[in-house]
C-alpha cells in the first residue's frame, strides 16, 4: 500500500536533490534548471496532499506554481542570455556584483 | 499491487533522472534528464488521480519549458570550461552536506508528523478537468486572471532584458 | 454670612485676575500702550477689591476664616495635589498689601515708564509677578507656594534685566535669578523632606498646609518625623528664605537688582519678592515653632543682615542702593523677629515697611524721573525743585527710621520689645541699627534734598499720576501704626515698653544728630572719619568683600576648577570614548561583517538554508 508518506518522502528527497544542485552547480542555466526540479517536488508534495484530502485546490496550487515556473524561467534565462552578453560569463562564482 | 510497482518504479526512475540533472556535465544531458524526471512525475501524477495536472505537467513543463532551456543553451553555446561545477571546494561540500542535512531534517519531519497516522479513504475523480476549471472559475477566479498579468509582466520583462543593448547601458 | 459661591468667586479671581491680565497684555496686542496699562491695573484694582470685600466680611464676623477652595490638579498614584486658595487673616493681609501697594505702583508705572519702548512687555511682567507673589500668598500647599516661588524668581529676572541693553542690568537679572536659584535648591529639598515625613503611609503624604500642621504633633510623637529631621528640614527650608528675602550670605543679588526701572524696585521691595521669604517663614510658623534650634538660626541672621546691611547704607552713594540696603536692614528685622517668636511682630513690620519702602522707591524714583541723576552727591536742593517729592520722601524717612507716631515706630518697637525679652545681645544690635537707619536716611535727606543745588541740574516736579500714589503711600505710612494689625492676626500688641522705646529713640537721635552735624552742618568732615578707619572704610565700600569672594569663587573654583574637570571628562570620556569610541566599534564591526556578504548567490543560499534547519530544530523542539 503506498501512503501519503511515500509520497513525501520522495518529494523532500527530490527537493534535497534540487538544494545540492543549486549549491553545487556553477552555471546559473544549470541553477535555474535545479529550480525547476525543487518546483516539481514541492508539486508533488501539493498533489499527494490532494489526494490524501480529497481537496482539488491542492491541484489548483500546482497549476498556479506550474505558471509561476513558467515566468520565472523566462526572466531568469533573460538575465542568463543578458548575463552571458554583458559580463561574457556565465558562473554565478564570478558575478558578485551584489555585495559591498 | 500494481500501484506499489509502479510508484517504486517512477520515483527510483525520477531520483535517478534528478541525480543526472545535478551531476552531468554537459548541460543538454541535464535538461534531458530534468525531462525524464518530469515524465516519472506526471505518471506519479497519475496514479495520484491528477490526470488534468499531469497532462499540464508534460505540455508545460516538457513542452514549453525545457525546450525553452534547450533553446537558451544551443543559443549560448556552452563549453566545458563555463559548465565545470562551482569552483569552490568549500561551497560544494558546504552545499552538499547543508542540503543532505536538510534532507534528512524534511524526511524526519515526514516521518515523525505521519506516525501512526492513518490515511482515510478519499473519493475519486478529483483531477478531472470538471472539478479543477468549477474551482478556477469560482473560488480560485482572482488568483487566476492575476496569473495572466504574472505572465505578461514576465514577457515584457524578458523581451526588455533581451533587448538591452551594451550601448543601452 | 456669606458662604458658598460668591467667597469662592472672590478667592479665585484674587489669585487669578493678575494672571488673566498678563496673558491679555500680549494677547491684544503688545503695542498698545494703554491698553497694556489699563488691563494691568485692573487686573490688580479687581483682586483689590475682592480682598476689600472679603476683609470687609470678616470684620463684620460674616465671613469665618480660615477658608480654603481647591480644585484637583496634580493627580498621580500616592500623590495628589490640589490647586487650593487658602484665606486666613494672615494671607488676607498680604494679599492686600500686594495687591493695595501694587496698584498704586502700577499707576505710578504708567507715569515712570511713559516714554519706554518696552512698555507693554513691562507690564505684562508686572502683572504676572504680581500672579506669582499672589500664589505664594494664597497658597494652601508647599508644591503650590513653590511655583509661585520660583515664578517670582523668573519674574524678577525679567524686570530686573528690563533694560536688557545695558550689560549692567542683563547682568543683575543673571545674577538675581542665579542666586535664588542656589537658595531655592535648598528650598525645595526641603519641601521634599517634609513630603517623604509627611506620613508613613504613602498613600496619605501631603503637603497641604493644614493637614500638615494638624498631622506634625502626632507625627513628632510617633517618631517617623524626628527631632534632627524636623531641625534639618527647617534649615533647608529656611535656605529659600535666605535667597528671596536676601538674608546674609546670598544678599549680594538685592543691590545689583537696582539696576531695573524703579517701580520694579518698588515693588520687588516692598510688595513681593524679598516679602515672600518673611511671608512664608510666618505662614509656616508651626513648623519652625518646634525646631527651636532653627528659630535661632533664624534670629540670628535676621540680626546680622539687619546690622551689616545698615552699616552698608552708610557710604553707599547711590539713592537706590541706600535703599536697597535700608530694605536688607529692614527685612534683617522681620527675620529676626521670626526668629525671636514673634511672627506677628514680623508681619506687622512687613506691613508697614511695604508702605513707607514702596513711598521711599517711589519718590527716589520721582528723583531719577525728574532730575536724570540717583547718585546723592550729584543731587541737592531738591526739596524747592520737586516739593511733593521732598514731602513724602520725608515721611517715608521718618517712618523708616521708626519716628514716634509713624508707623514704622510701632512695628519696630515691636520687635525690639520682643528682643528685648528673648536675647540680650540681639536686641542691642536692634538698637544700634535703628540708629544707623536714621544715620543713612538722614544722610541721603540732607545731601540729595536740602542745601544748595549743583550747577546743570535741571529738576522738575514728576507728573500727577506718580504724585498721587506718593500721597497715598504716605499717608498710609502715617497711619499704618494704628490699624490695628497685630491684633487682626490675632495677637495684640504687647504693652508699651517706655525703656525700650526711649532706648531705640535716644538710637535714632544720636544717629539722626550724627548725620544732621556731618552733613548739614559741616562740622565733622565725612573725609577725616573715612580716613581715621580707614579698614572700616574700605571693608564698607567693598560690601564686606562677598561679591570678591563670590566672583573668586566662580572663576577659580567653579569654571577653572570644576568647569576644566567636566571639559576634560566631556573631551576624552564622552567625546572620547562614548561618541568617537561607540562609531569607531561600529564602524569596525561593518568592516568585520561585511566580509559575510560576498555577492556570490551560492553562499547566500547556503545561509537561507542553515537559517531554515536551525529554525526547523527550533520548531521541533518546542
Amino acid at each position: 500500500m503506498i501512503t501519503l508518506t511515500h509520497y513525501l518522502v520522495l518529494s523532500a528527497l527530490l527537493f534535497t536533490i534540487g538544494l545540492a544542485g543549486i549549491m553545487t552547480r556553477r552555471n546559473v542555466i544549470l541553477i535555474l534548471l535545479c529550480v525547476e526540479l525543487m518546483f516539481n517536488a514541492a508539486n508533488l508534495a501539493f498533489v499527494a496532499f490532494a489526494k490524501s484530502l480529497g481537496d482539488p485546490s491542492g491541484q489548483v496550487i500546482v497549476f498556479f506554481v506550474i505558471t509561476v515556473a513558467a515566468a520565472e524561467v523566462t526572466v531568469g534565462l533573460a538575465i542568463a542570455i543578458l548575463m552571458a552578453r554583458r559580463l561574457s560569463t556565465l558562473n554565478a562564482d564570478e558575478v558578485s556584483l551584489l555585495k559591498w | 499491487m500494481a500501484e506499489t510497482i509502479f510508484f517504486y518504479l517512477f520515483a527510483g526512475l525520477a531520483l535517478i533522472a534528478a541525480l543526472l540533472v545535478v551531476t552531468s556535465r554537459q548541460p543538454v544531458h541535464s535538461v534531458l534528464s530534468l525531462l525524464v524526471a518530469m515524465f516519472c512525475l506526471a505518471s506519479l501524477f497519475v496514479l495520484l488521480g491528477a490526470y488534468v495536472i499531469a497532462a499540464l505537467q508534460i505540455l508545460l513543463y516538457a513542452g514549453a519549458v525545457l525546450v525553452l532551456f534547450l533553446f537558451v543553451i544551443m543559443l549560448l553555446n556552452l563549453d566545458r570550461e563555463t559548465l565545470a561545477r562551482t569552483r569552490s571546494f568549500t561551497l560544494r561540500g558546504a552545499g552538499t552536506l547543508v542540503a543532505l542535512a536538510l534532507g534528512m531534517s524534511l524526511v524526519r519531519i515526514v516521518a515523525r508528523a505521519m506516525a501512526g497516522r492513518s490515511v482515510p479513504p478519499v473519493p475519486e475523480q478529483t483531477g478531472t478537468v470538471e472539478r479543477l476549471a468549477q474551482l478556477l472559475f469560482t473560488k480560485y477566479l482572482l488568483p487566476f486572471e492575476l496569473t495572466s498579468f504574472l505572465i505578461l509582466a514576465a514577457i515584457i520583462g524578458a523581451i526588455t532584458l533581451a533587448r538591452l543593448k551594451d550601448s543601452d547601458r | 454670612m456669606v458662604t458658598g459661591f460668591p467667597v469662592a468667586l472672590a478667592a479665585w479671581t484674587l489669585l487669578l485676575a493678575p494672571l488673566a491680565a498678563a496673558a491679555g497684555i500680549p494677547l491684544l496686542g503688545l503695542h498698545r500702550k494703554r491698553l497694556s496699562a489699563s488691563l494691568a491695573i485692573g487686573g490688580l484694582l479687581v483682586p483689590f477689591a475682592c480682598a476689600c470685600w472679603l476683609l470687609l466680611h470678616t470684620l463684620q464676623g460674616s465671613l469665618h476664616l480660615p477658608l480654603e477652595v481647591k480644585v484637583s490638579w496634580l493627580l498621580l498614584p500616592d500623590l495628589a495635589i490640589p490647586f487650593g486658595v487658602l484665606i486666613d487673616p494672615l494671607s488676607l493681609l498680604m494679599s492686600l498689601i500686594v495687591t493695595g501697594v501694587g496698584s498704586a505702583i502700577f499707576i505710578y508705572s504708567t507715569g515712570y515708564m511713559a516714554h519706554d519702548s518696552g512698555y507693554s512687555r513691562y507690564f505684562t511682567m508686572l502683572s504676572l509677578f504680581a500672579f506669582s507673589m499672589l500664589t505664594i500668598v494664597l497658597a494652601n500647599n508647599w508644591l503650590e507656594l513653590f511655583i509661585g516661588w520660583e515664578l517670582v524668581g523668573f519674574c524678577s529676572y525679567a524686570l530686573i534685566g528690563h533694560w536688557f541693553e545695558k550689560p549692567q542690568a542683563a547682568d543683575a537679572g543673571k545674577k538675581a535669578f542665579l542666586v535664588n536659584r542656589v537658595a531655592d535648591f535648598g528650598f525645595m529639598l526641603g519641601i521634599l523632606a517634609l513630603w517623604a515625613h509627611s506620613s508613613p503611609l504613602a498613600a496619605e503624604r501631603t503637603l497641604n498646609y493644614q493637614l500638615l500642621q494638624t498631622r506634625l504633633p502626632s507625627l513628632l510623637q510617633s517618631g517617623w518625623l524626628s527631632h534632627e529631621t524636623l531641625v534639618l528640614t527647617g534649615l533647608l527650608i529656611f535656605c529659600g528664605v535666605l535667597g528671596k528675602s536676601a538674608q546674609m550670605p546670598l544678599h549680594v543679588w538685592l543691590p545689583d537688582a537696582m539696576e531695573g526701572p524703579t517701580p520694579v524696585s518698588a515693588l520687588i521691595h516692598a510688595a513681593t519678592m524679598v516679602a515672600a521669604g518673611v511671608y512664608m517663614l510666618c505662614r509656616n510658623f508651626w513648623l519652625f515653632q518646634g525646631a527651636p534650634a532653627v528659630l535661632e538660626t533664624i534670629a540670628w541672621v535676621g540680626g546680622a543682615t539687619a546690622f551689616f546691611s545698615a552699616a552698608l547704607a552708610v557710604v553707599e552713594p547711590d539713592l537706590k542702593r541706600i535703599l536697597a540696603y535700608s530694605t536688607l536692614s529692614q527685612l534683617g528685622y522681620m527675620v529676626m523677629a521670626v526668629g525671636l517668636g514673634g511672627h506677628v511682630a514680623g508681619m506687622y513690620h512687613l506691613t508697614t515697611h511695604a508702605f513707607f519702602k514702596a513711598l521711599l522707591f517711589l519718590a527716589a524714583g520721582s528723583v531719577i524721573h525728574g532730575t536724570r541723576r540717583q547718585n546723592i552727591r550729584e543731587l541737592g536742593g531738591l526739596r524747592r525743585s520737586m516739593p511733593w517729592t521732598s514731602a513724602t520722601f520725608f515721611i517715608g524717612a521718618l517712618a523708616l527710621c521708626g519716628f514716634p507716631a509713624l508707623s514704622g515706630f510701632f512695628s519696630k518697637d515691636e520687635i525690639l520689645v520682643l528682643a528685648h525679652e528673648h536675647n540680650a545681645l540681639l536686641y542691642w544690635i536692634g538698637s544700634v541699627t535703628a540708629g544707623l537707619t536714621a544715620f543713612y536716611a538722614t544722610r541721603a535727606w540732607c545731601v540729595a534734598f536740602l542745601g544748595q543745588a549743583p550747577e546743570h541740574l535741571h529738576a522738575h516736579e514728576s507728573p500727577p499720576v506718580m504724585l498721587i500714589p506718593l500721597v497715598l503711600l504716605s499717608v498710609l505710612s502715617i497711619v499704618g501704626g494704628y490699624l490695628g494689625i497685630p491684633a487682626f492676626l490675632g495677637e495684640p500688641a504687647g504693652a508699651f515698653h517706655w525703656d525700650v522705646a526711649a532706648t531705640s529713640l535716644a538710637a535714632i537721635a544720636t544717629g539722626a544728630g550724627l548725620a544732621w552735624l556731618i552733613y548739614r552742618r559741616k562740622a565733622i568732615a565725612a573725609e577725616a572719619i573715612a580716613r581715621r578707619c580707614a579698614w572700616l572704610h574700605r571693608l564698607l565700600v567693598n560690601r564686606y568683600f562677598f561679591d570678591d569672594v563670590y566672583t573668586w569663587y566662580v572663576e577659580q573654583v567653579q569654571q577653572r576648577l570644576i568647569a576644566g574637570a567636566c571639559a576634560l571628562f566631556e573631551r576624552f570620556i564622552i567625546i572620547g570614548l562614548a561618541v568617537n569610541g561607540l562609531a569607531w566599534l561600529t564602524q569596525l564591526a561593518g568592516r568585520a561583517i561585511r566580509r559575510v556578504q560576498t555577492g556570490r548567490v551560492q553562499g547566500y543560499v547556503l545561509g537561507f538554508c542553515c537559517g531554515i534547519i536551525a529554525l526547523l530544530y527550533l520548531a521541533g523542539r518546542f
